[in-house]
């Protein structure tokens, strides 16, 4: 079930250089630095279905922080574990740095940066 | 050896076991931590447990408080208690609540006496518990007759990534094999309280979640401040955590795939005859958390970590995990197992939770952890309201 399931890393699909990115389910909007990353092209990996996947990165993150995989309209959700996990505070590009500053809880609605 | 953990621990006159022998000097209240601590010193190898609190408390509250001291006295870590408080009263309460294990227990009070009184006479017979102690052998274990509890920390992406999904392999290889196991961190469920409602046994079992839940959620609403930094805090922001929600499912992602069976009030003890996972109502504060598991009966602890949180109990055993490789090369000392090779694809989740399992074999037979090599002893009540 879900995001709990039975998922198996690297099941078929050994990569054969480290993947610049990781995101947890296809179809998620945002996926996560798997390090210290510059802009361009990267290879990325979905952790469920275990896809390779190319995306652009707009500019330079750190190891762990998340960049949209898509486009989002501002209050529109963004999606990762396959699950609403915030809404975009102002309008987030491809590409772009998705954290504090353009991402909110729509849970805790008092809680915004 | 085989793929199945060969276990040993120590077995207590009820029945439960444990992993560790302590001989603990537990103080009824903060003015009694100084007489305790003296008491360590005396006798080297008992272990003080100094706090903040037990005096003026009442209520739901007090009950908290005496509900943690007792529960820490019956772990089955605990090998034998020395009890000291202020007063007699609630001193003999406590040692009650313990003595019912049949395990060692005497009670000491410093009205009337002073705490150099009250140190000789306690010292003396902690002195005998602890030679006492050292007699008892370790015993044939299974998972059934260990607790296992698990709380993340400092989280980030990775720990949702890595460390929550090695865990949660472990847990699903406990219960698999009749063990119990605990998780809470009831805020921190938020944007994923349907998953955990969803795997609830049955509809007491959710309707109960449900309730504990709802109930936290309003206490933490009803206050109307601005979470964003206290949850989530500076640590997960700092390592790309962005929401509660997000923060909620790597959380989630350590609870394996198992049923929950029950739902805990905070430093509640199971049902001895229902093994299987147990939701307690805590704190997401790390040492709050895992002393109300303990004060439960947990005897071993997994502890995912993205950032690097160095907590420790002083009497179960905190073991930490990360996926982050930075924080596995800058705080190496506080990580008993780095599984970064998760997320460089170095090998899958199968063997992650086998190495996890190694570890978790090697802690429970005797192997000291980083926390408690390092002397993190957090002992942390949690309090419900202001004090009278």
């Amino acid at each position: 079930m879900g995001i709990t399931g039975n998922q198996r890393y690297g099941k078929e699909v050994m990569m054969a250089k480290v993947p610049d990115f990781l995101l947890h389910h296809d179809g998620d909007s945002v996926a996560v630095a798997n390090d210290d990353l510059q802009p361009g092209t990267l290879q990325g990996l979905s952790v469920k279905e275990q896809t390779a996947h190319t995306a652009v990165l707009n500019e330079p993150i750190p190891l762990g922080h998340k960049f949209a995989l898509r486009d989002h309209a501002e209050g529109e959700a963004i999606v990762k574990y396959g699950i609403k996990v915030g809404i975009a505070s102002k309008v987030i590009k491809r590409g772009d740095y998705v954290h504090t500053h353009n991402m909110r809880s729509y849970r805790w609605e008092a809680s915004r940066a | 050896m085989g793929s199945k953990p060969r276990l040993s621990g120590y077995r207590r006159p009820d029945g439960t076991m444990g992993i560790r022998n302590h001989v603990i000097i537990l103080p009824v209240d903060d003015l009694s931590n100084a007489a305790a601590e003296a008491v360590a010193k005396v006798v080297p190898g008992t272990l003080a447990l100094p706090h903040s609190y037990g005096r003026l408390q009442f209520g739901e509250d007090l009950e908290l408080t005496f509900r943690t001291l007792i529960g820490i006295g019956l772990n089955g870590n605990v090998a034998a208690v020395i009890v000291i408080g202020i007063e007699p009263n609630w001193t003999q309460r406590v040692a009650n609540g313990i003595a019912k294990s049949g395990k060692p227990v005497a009670p000491f009070s410093i009205e009337g006496k002073g705490d150099l009184q009250t140190i000789a006479d306690a010292a003396r017979v902690a002195q005998v518990f602890l030679q006492d102690a050292s007699e008892i052998v370790r015993e044939s274990a299974s998972e059934g007759d260990l607790i296992l509890s698990i709380k993340c920390g400092e989280s980030d992406t990775t720990s949702g990534l890595g460390s929550c999904p090695t865990t949660s392999e472990a847990v699903d290889r406990w219960v698999a094999a009749g063990g119990t196991v605990f998780f809470g961190e009831t805020s921190e469920l938020t944007g994923g309280e349907h998953l955990i409602a969803d795997r609830c046994i049955d509809d007491a079992c959710r309707n109960l979640f449900q309730a504990t839940y709802d109930n936290y959620m309003k206490v933490i609403e009803s206050t109307g401040a601005n979470l964003l930094g206290s949850q989530p805090t500076q640590g997960n922001i700092a390592g790309g955590l962005t929401t509660i929600e997000e923060k909620a499912l790597g959380n989630i992602a350590k609870t394996g795939s198992v049923p929950v069976v029950g739902v805990l009030a905070p430093a509640q003890a199971p049902p001895r005859n229902k093994p299987g996972l147990y939701f307690m109502d805590t704190s997401s504060a790390a040492a709050e958390c895992v002393t109300l598991m303990a004060a439960a009966g947990a005897v071993i602890h997994l502890f995912p970590t993205g950032q690097g949180n160095v907590i420790g109990n002083p009497i179960e055993p905190v073991l930490k995990l990360t996926a982050n490789r930075k924080t596995a090369a800058s705080m190496p000392e506080h990580i008993d197992l780095d599984v970064s090779g998760l997320l460089r694809q170095e090998y899958n989740l199968t063997k992650a939770g086998d190495m996890m399992m190694e570890v978790i074999e090697r802690t429970v037979n005797g192997r000291l952890c980083a926390a408690e090599a390092l002397g993190h002893r957090e002992f942390t009540f949690t309090k419900l309201f202001i004090s009278a």
